[in-house]
């Protein structure tokens, strides 16, 4: 029902949205849960294993009981809680866990069951026959007990991910959160605050008190415009934090047209989350129409909604007066049932005292309930009781580095422990500060303690005047009288559950928890758990300090996975590198092929191919007998300049680099520290004093922060200076007998000599010249700067096609270098030295990267794994790459192993199968013929062991 | 968490790649010998509390010394090497 004079929607923007099909009529700053309580609807959902009726039970993120379906399709976001979902015009929000309807669930029938049905019973009851458990009990059990469906289609990808990073964050925006973002943020700190809710505020929203002469409401707006004004704050409103991580990291998510998933790091951090209210087990206390009392009263305030006509207050503290006061003032009918003793009088409203309430009634919501209390026994007409058993500070971020809250007798609570988690301090009601001025001077204080930590002085500033009344809280958790009282109420827990936990042994709070599912659903229990261990804590007579809490984990609120994995799905996964000639690739059917971050071109299929041996074949031979061109500008290229140059790169790599001349270029081995190879390459020395150093494509990265290491760590006292210009050039091998007559096609490119380099120009454009070969032919690699890359790509494609020639990819420049026995980082897979790789003579005498260490024993011992070629005894006998040799009559087992195969392909070349291996003792058994198993693929062949170069072993064709 | 760089000043650790100990600056000569390349090689401290290391700043590629305490994870210097 909604009240006029009330709440803090906006009346001018009406709006309506459906629920299960029916119109809801609400106004701007609704939640759906607002709304429906003001259109009277009381049932909004079923409990998860008994279906029995749920309705609203709170009006925050701790809800257990209100949970629906929002939207439809790739939108549909099940388990929402309708307290927090703002009311949006034309939203389609849908009730989950019933059928056929909310109102006529014949899974109910589960609740007439409920005997069988207690803790633990699929532990028992479901045991035999065994094997029917996972064909029917199991999935008969889930479709029935659930929470909302998913839709079954992708959702939409329009979630993120954030960072940010402050001096200060304050979670919470209440008057402990305000008043700490006031003082920080008016001393000039960067502060962030965050606040769960659309409008900042907290509980100054929801209650009828003032605050330095204004209505707390007017006050919280003022303070929230303040902080809007401060360049150095900045407001996170609908964002929830979710947890506390290492090193001052917080997790939050922020709600809004989509998630936004943000990790905060600051260096300190105020935790201003209030107190989650609990409520009392009785009988039937379940009902729709139970709800939480400051939940009542913030209906009341916060969106000028009465949850009842005719309300029943039931609790044993001060605090639960006002609710019966606030809406006596609103003209809603109220009567206080005070639990206690010396119950105070009531304001305009009729309190009993002593009072328990002993059983409610109501199908879909509550109707009665029945109470005893000083005067005798009673029943009311209520359509609304609002429960209140006190508050807990909302301290899980305190615990999130596995701290434990402390006990307080006299608030009848559990409290933060100072400094568990590090940076992070409690202020106001998350402290136990439950008065509004104690909220204020605590977060006050906590601001000024995080600006003294900070480094930064703060300002004395008055306090704004608060009510500051003594608070009173005592343990009262549940009235004796017969009947399921209810503790979780997502989880339909009740009190005899927990009783039979600790009569089954179930003693420890945590095994307690995983046999009755008390607190494990998606609300974690906020409003029951502490409940639930003062039960546990007297049926086994330990008290409540002994019994402690179970253990608090990330996140506080449920997290989407859309949210936390945003932007990584499908492309999304990683960033995709593209070389200035990949639309030509493509244009040409190239199946593209990922190479580290790299996409290359794998082959060109011609006409009448089918497959990508025969594209791969054809372009091994057009490269063997006529020209092939080739995009290699992913091959990392680092420039070295400086006068100390040489004497630089005598340190990076093992061979010495230094006496290279001009217009030179040489291959080079890198070694990583501990002797092992970690790349191989060319280096190039241009007329005119620069260095090009070039990497495999997988190593570029690695590479340059090795030769970084190198020259900031090792050499920091040569004049040297490196950058990467992998991205700034555009590179293309050309190969093959006719490579020397393309060139001349191409432009006045200088005659080089093997091994020669220069620059030059090519069209008017820079260009770099190398004479080198991966292919065993005649080869050169021009570079031209990455924005001339296409069209060269393009006229060097044309003209070697009109010499007979084409573009090959990388299968067949993988064949090329096979039947060479070049290396690739199959062979220099991070175990391999120079010496396996038959290059322990490149590795000179002197102070390089790991040359000491590659001259240990063990490293140049005669029995390692050492590369060798293999060809197959059988002419169509296959080989593949990862499979493991044997000598010939050996058993194909693990203790027999001789090496295994890195490298294997058909060379059309030859006209069989080739490998290169990793055999032990390699080269001293040229010639030996032993067997190749692959147990994986079924292949099993003989081959013959001998040197890796199979073509051209003198190196005729490459010279020229 | 956040880890400072010489350069840039303190920036997201996910910046960052560790390399090892600050240690590995001092590394033997040629001839030190087995023993003392071993050491150098293989064998490390693990500190509870400072500790000097050697991490890269990805973005602007600069090394760096980062003085840290391996509880708190309060970073209390950072040099270059
Ligand atoms: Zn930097």
């Amino acid at each position: 029902m909604r009240l006029d004079g009330h709440g803090l929607i906006d009346r001018t923007s009406p709006l309506s949205f459906t629920f299960d099909g029916r119109r809801i009529d609400a106004f701007s700053g609704d939640t759906v849960a607002s709304a429906l309580l003001a259109n009277g609807v009381r049932l909004v959902g079923r409990s998860f294993k008994y279906h029995r009726p749920r309705g609203i039970f709170t009006c925050g993120s701790e809800e257990p009981s209100a949970l629906v379906t929002v939207g439809r399709g790739q939108g549909q976001e099940p388990n929402a809680r309708a307290t927090m979902v703002e009311a949006a015009e034309g939203l389609e929000v849908r009730s989950q866990n019933a059928w056929p309807s909310l109102r006529v669930d014949v899974m109910a029938a589960a609740d007439l069951l409920h005997p069988f049905f207690g803790a633990g019973f699929y532990y028992k009851t479901f045991m035999w026959p065994r094997a029917f458990w996972e064909r029917l009990y199991e999935p008969a059990i889930r479709r029935a007990a659930g929470l909302g469906r998913l839709s079954g289609v992708p959702a939409e990808d329009d979630a993120d991910k954030a960072y940010s990073f402050c001096e200060l964050l304050v979670i919470g925006a209440g008057p402990a959160g305000l008043m700490a973002a006031l003082t920080a943020g008016r001393a000039g700190a960067d502060v962030i605050l965050a606040d769960e809710h659309p409008r900042m505020g907290g509980r100054l929203l929801m209650e009828a008190e003032e605050v330095d002469g204004l209505s707390a409401a007017d006050w919280a707006e003022e303070a929230v415009e303040e902080l809007a004004s401060l360049p150095n704050v900045r407001l996170m409103p609908r964002t929830t934090v979710t947890g506390a991580y290492d090193g001052g990291v917080y997790g939050a998510l922020q709600r809004g047209a989509s998630d936004t998933f943000w990790r905060i790091t600051c260096a300190r951090a105020i935790l201003a989350s209030g107190a989650i209210e609990r409520s009392i087990a009785f009988p039937g206390n379940d009902r729709p129409g139970v709800m939480l009392a400051g939940a009542v009263r913030g209906y009341l305030h916060r969106y000028g909604v009465a949850a009842g006509r005719e309300v029943a207050v039931f609790g044993a503290t001060d605090d639960a007066h006002r609710t019966a006061r606030d809406l006596t003032r609103a003209g809603v009918e109220a009567v206080m049932l005070d639990a206690r003793e010396d119950a105070p009088a009531g304001d305009g409203f009729e309190v009993l005292t002593r009072a328990r309430v002993t059983g409610t009634t109501g199908r879909h919501g509550i109707a009665t309930l029945t109470v005893t209390h000083a005067g005798g026994a009673r029943s009311l007409h209520a359509d609304c009781l609002a429960v209140s058993g006190g508050w807990n500070p909302a301290l899980h971020f305190t615990c999130h580095h596995n701290g434990r809250p402390r006990w307080d007798e006299a608030l009848a609570t559990f409290v933060p422990t100072p400094d568990a988690v590090r940076g992070l301090a409690a202020a106001g009601a998350a402290r136990g500060d439950f008065s509004t001025h104690g909220a204020l001077a605590g977060g006050a204080a906590a601001g000024r303690d995080a600006l003294a930590a900070l480094g930064r002085s703060a300002p004395e500033a008055p306090l704004p005047r608060a009510e500051d009344r003594p608070v009173r809280q005592q343990a009262f958790w549940m009235v004796e009288a017969t009947g399921r009282k209810w503790l979780d109420l997502q989880n339909d827990v009740t009190d005899k559950d927990i009783r039979l936990s600790a009569q089954e042994a179930f003693r420890s709070v945590e095994h307690m928890k995983r046999y009755t599912t008390q607190g494990m659903a998606a609300d974690q229990g906020k409003t029951s758990n502490v409940a639930a261990l003062a039960l546990l804590a007297d049926a086994t007579g330990r008290g409540i300090p002994a019994t402690g809490t179970t253990t608090f984990r990330p996140p506080y609120v449920p997290v989407p996975i859309a949210a936390m994995g945003a932007g990584a799905r499908g492309r999304g996964f990683a960033p995709e590198r593209r070389t200035a000639a990949d639309t030509d690739h493509r244009r040409r059917g190239a199946p593209m092929i990922e190479a580290g971050l790299w996409v290359r071109p794998s082959y060109y299929p011609a006409p009448g191919e089918t497959t990508w041996r025969q594209s791969c074949d054809r372009e091994v031979r057009t490269v063997r007998e006529r020209v092939g061109v080739c995009d290699v500008s992913t091959l990392g290229k680092i420039e070295v300049q400086g006068p100390d140059a040489g004497a630089f790169l005598d340190i990076v790599y093992a061979n010495r680099m230094s006496t290279l001349a001009e217009g030179r270029v040489r291959y080079g081995l890198m070694l990583r520290e501990d002797g092992h190879v970690m790349d191989d390459g060319t280096c190039a020395r241009l007329p005119g004093g620069r260095w090009i150093v070039t990497t495999t494509t997988a190593a570029a990265g690695p590479v340059m922060r090795h030769m970084d290491y190198a020259r900031q760590c090792l050499a920091r006292d040569l004049d040297v200076s490196l950058v990467s210009v992998t991205d700034h050039w555009t590179q293309i091998a050309v190969a093959g007998p006719l490579a020397r007559r393309l060139l001349d096609s191409l432009g006045d490119l200088p005659l080089l000599p093997f091994m020669g380099c220069a620059e030059t120009t090519l069209g008017g454009a820079p260009a770099r010249l190398f004479r080198i070969s991966f292919s065993g032919e005649e080869g050169y690699e021009i570079a031209v700067p990455a924005r001339f890359g296409a069209s060269l790509w393009r006229l060097a494609v044309a003209q070697a096609e009109s010499l007979g020639g084409a573009p090959y990819g990388l299968e067949a420049l993988n064949v090329l270098r096979l039947e060479k026995g070049f290396l690739t980082h199959a062979e220099m897979d991070g175990r391999t030295t120079a010496y396996d790789l038959g290059l322990g003579g490149m590795v000179a005498d002197k102070d390089a990267i790991g040359v000491a260490a590659s001259r240990r024993p063990g490293l140049v011992d005669p029995d390692r794994p050492r590369l060798v070629g293999l060809v197959p005894i059988d002419p169509a006998g296959v080989m593949t790459a990862g499979a493991h040799l044997y000598d010939r009559s050996a058993a194909a087992t693990r203790p027999n192993g001789q090496g295994h195969v890195t490298s294997a392909g058909h060379s059309p070349t030859l006209g069989h199968a080739l490998g290169l291996a990793l055999l032990r003792g390699g080269p001293e058994r040229h010639g030996e013929v032993i067997r190749l198993v692959d147990a994986m693929r079924h292949v099993e062949t003989e081959v013959r062991v001998g040197p890796t170069c199979a073509y051209d072993p003198d190196g005729g064709r490459m010279r020229g | 968490m956040r880890l400072t760089c010489p350069h840039c000043g303190a920036r997201d650790r996910r910046e960052f790649t560790y390399h090892g100990p600050a240690s590995l600056l001092d590394r033997p000569a040629p001839d030190a010998g087995e023993a003392a390349w071993n050491a150098y090689l293989h064998l490390r401290d693990n500190p509870e509390g400072e500790s000097r290391e050697l991490w890269y700043h990805e973005p602007c590629r600069a090394w760096a010394v980062i003085t840290r305490d391996t509880r708190t994870h309060a970073v209390h210097g950072s040099a270059a090497p």
